[in-house]
């Protein structure tokens, strides 16, 4: 496959959140801003990216029948590290996403590209389907995220350019829903119209 | 089959060990500049060590943490690491700084799961809620909320999380007054 | 009292679908018919509870007696893991016909965000291994509300007229926004 197709085909044809419906969990639950979205996006493209290096690496010593807790185990590090590096450097943020870092373990999109893809490919190919992938994802969580601080606080990337809240239904969990249910009909909209 | 597996674990624990070695002392320094900037915004002006001179008191299952301000010796304020679990998403830890004579100086929020736009009011950098509380003192000055026949205005919407901040506010209040040091 | 608090509060006031955001995928994935969705729960009612138990032990006397705790995220997911395997093997000898009818939500339970997340609130909530096993089958029945309540809805708008770009996941998000707006009524009441 084409190295360049294989790196874009994540940002819109096979987004993991418009078209994949793959991670929802931690979509509705850091998109509270911008930069949480971003934040959130990004540590889990590192793991996206290492683990399926990692798994096309050692494909061949896998035996098949313990090919799902053997990814499982390797995701978990890479979650690990990630974990303990941005407790380490960036604290704040860390606070912020919470309990969503270690359930990037859980990223039906993690597991599914280790399993779909990396587990049957070369190594660069997985590393760009990855890193192509966790971009694209980036890219919804921070999109999203965008349109919450936008509609709910009144800012941007914290800069704020209204006074007093925004709507804060937004950046609560109803409006999570409601943002993303509509970006999702935008994004088939698009879709259905270069069909 | 098993082996491969064990490796594999082997292998990932020992690359985590390693990154947990790496990262343990700037957790550890992240988490202390956290603490010592609440320390700092809720007593006064001070030239010692209020880390080093840490000292608790075992309350209701739990531990209060206490830290004493000292401006060329001298007691300047106490800040007191209290905590409710009565916010509305559970846990809130704050630090509260008293001065010799009991009189609320400061409060810092230092960890909450309260929602966004409205009981994370309490923190000062959404809004100034939580300077009614600067020098009040508990014995002139009711602290619970205006509902429960107290002094202090409630967050709008966010009675749950205003009610539960005077709580650890008076938890701290009244452990200094029990067992603060001079 | 307290696990009275503890299981009105997972239910319904933080919710862990529609508040907490956990087990998402299960819900759009499997919702479209009620008995999917009872199915489901049945399950995750059941896993939830076991993994809490088990990770909880390992917890205080592996992970916090070694001081082994950021090996949390590798031992809870693979303690769900195999308990999910575990789940099968049984299932399959025991009852078969239940085996039939979870067919291939098994399996996803393990990438259900909602168990390793209840896992871990359990410990970040302090809670001991009673109120843990408490909270973990309260917010699965959390889980479990939330999902037959959206499914059948799910089932009337598959019967009406959706304009098209909405159709299929956009209107379910659209209506779990507002199923969790219905559920922020319940602020309050502990």
């Amino acid at each position: 496959m084409n190295q360049i197709k294989n790196f874009t085909k994540g940002f819109v044809q096979e987004n993991p959140v418009f078209v994949l419906f793959l991670g929802l969990c931690p979509v509705l639950g850091t998109t509270t801003s911008a930069i949480n979205g971003l934040g959130m996006g990004l540590a889990t493209t590192f793991v996206l990216t290492m683990s399926n290096i990692v798994v096309s690496l050692i494909k061949n010593f896998i035996p098949d029948k313990v090919r799902i807790p053997a990814f499982i185990v390797i995701i978990a590090s890479f979650v690990t590290i990630v974990e303990l590096t941005m407790q380490a450097f960036v604290p704040t943020l860390f606070d912020a996403l919470g309990l969503f870092i270690p359930l990037i373990v859980v990223n039906c999109l993690v597991l599914g590209r280790s399993e779909a893809f990396a587990s049957k490919n070369p190594i660069w190919t997985s590393l760009v389907d990855g890193f192509g992938m966790g971009l694209g994802f980036s890219l919804a969580l921070t999109m999203l995220g965008g349109v919450r601080e936008i509609l709910g606080s009144g800012s941007i990337f914290g800069f704020k350019f209204i006074h007093g809240d925004g709507m804060i239904l937004f950046v609560l969990a109803p409006g999570a829903f409601i943002v993303l249910g509509y970006l999702i009909m935008l994004m088939q909209k698009l879709k259905s119209k270069s069909a | 089959m098993l082996i491969a597996l064990v490796v594999i674990t082997f292998g990932a624990s020992t690359a985590l060990g390693f990154v947990y070695q790496f990262t343990k002392e700037p957790i550890a320094a992240a988490k202390l500049a956290k603490k010592m900037d609440a320390i700092v915004r809720v007593t006064p002006e001070f030239n010692n060590e209020p880390n080093t001179e840490e000292y608790k008191m075992p309350i209701e299952g739990d531990t209060l943490y206490f830290y004493p301000a000292r401006m060329d010796g001298e007691l300047v304020g106490t800040a007191v690491q209290s905590f409710t679990k009565q916010g509305f998403s559970g846990l809130i830890k704050i630090m509260v700084g008293i001065l010799p004579d009991g009189t609320i100086n400061e409060v810092a929020v230092l960890e909450h799961k309260e929602t966004p736009g409205l009981g994370d009011k309490m923190e000062r950098k959404k809004s100034d809620w939580a300077a009614q509380f600067q020098n009040k003192h508990p014995d002139n000055f009711n602290m619970t909320v205006k509902k429960d026949g107290g002094d202090v205005d409630a967050i709008t919407a966010s009675t749950i999380t205003s009610r539960a901040f005077c709580e650890a506010i008076l938890r701290a209040y009244n452990a200094y007054k029990e067992g603060g040091h001079q | 009292m307290e696990y009275i608090v503890i299981i009105i509060s997972a239910v319904f006031v933080n919710n862990i679908v529609l508040m907490k955001f956990l087990g998402i995928c299960p819900f759009i994935g499997v919702s479209n018919k009620v008995e999917t969705a009872a199915g489901m729960s049945g399950a995750v009612m059941f896993v939830m509870t076991l993994a809490t138990i088990v990770t909880y032990l390992i917890q205080t006397f592996i992970l916090d007696a070694l001081g082994i705790s950021f090996m949390q995220t590798i031992t809870f997911i693979l303690v769900i893991a195999s308990l999910v395997q575990l789940v099968e093997i049984i299932l399959k000898k025991v009852s078969p016909g239940l085996f039939q009818a979870l067919g291939i939500f098994l399996p996803l339970i393990t990438t259900n965000c909602a168990i390793l997340g209840v896992a871990i609130l359990t410990i970040q909530n302090d809670y001991n291994l009673l109120e843990g096993v408490v909270f973990a089958a309260a917010s699965a029945l959390g889980f479990g509300l939330a999902l037959i309540i959206f499914s059948s809805i799910r089932e009337q708008l598959d019967l009406i007229d959706v304009p098209k770009a909405m159709k299929g996941v956009p209107i379910a998000f659209i209506v779990a926004g507002l199923l969790a707006m219905a559920f922020m009524g319940f602020t309050g009441i502990v």
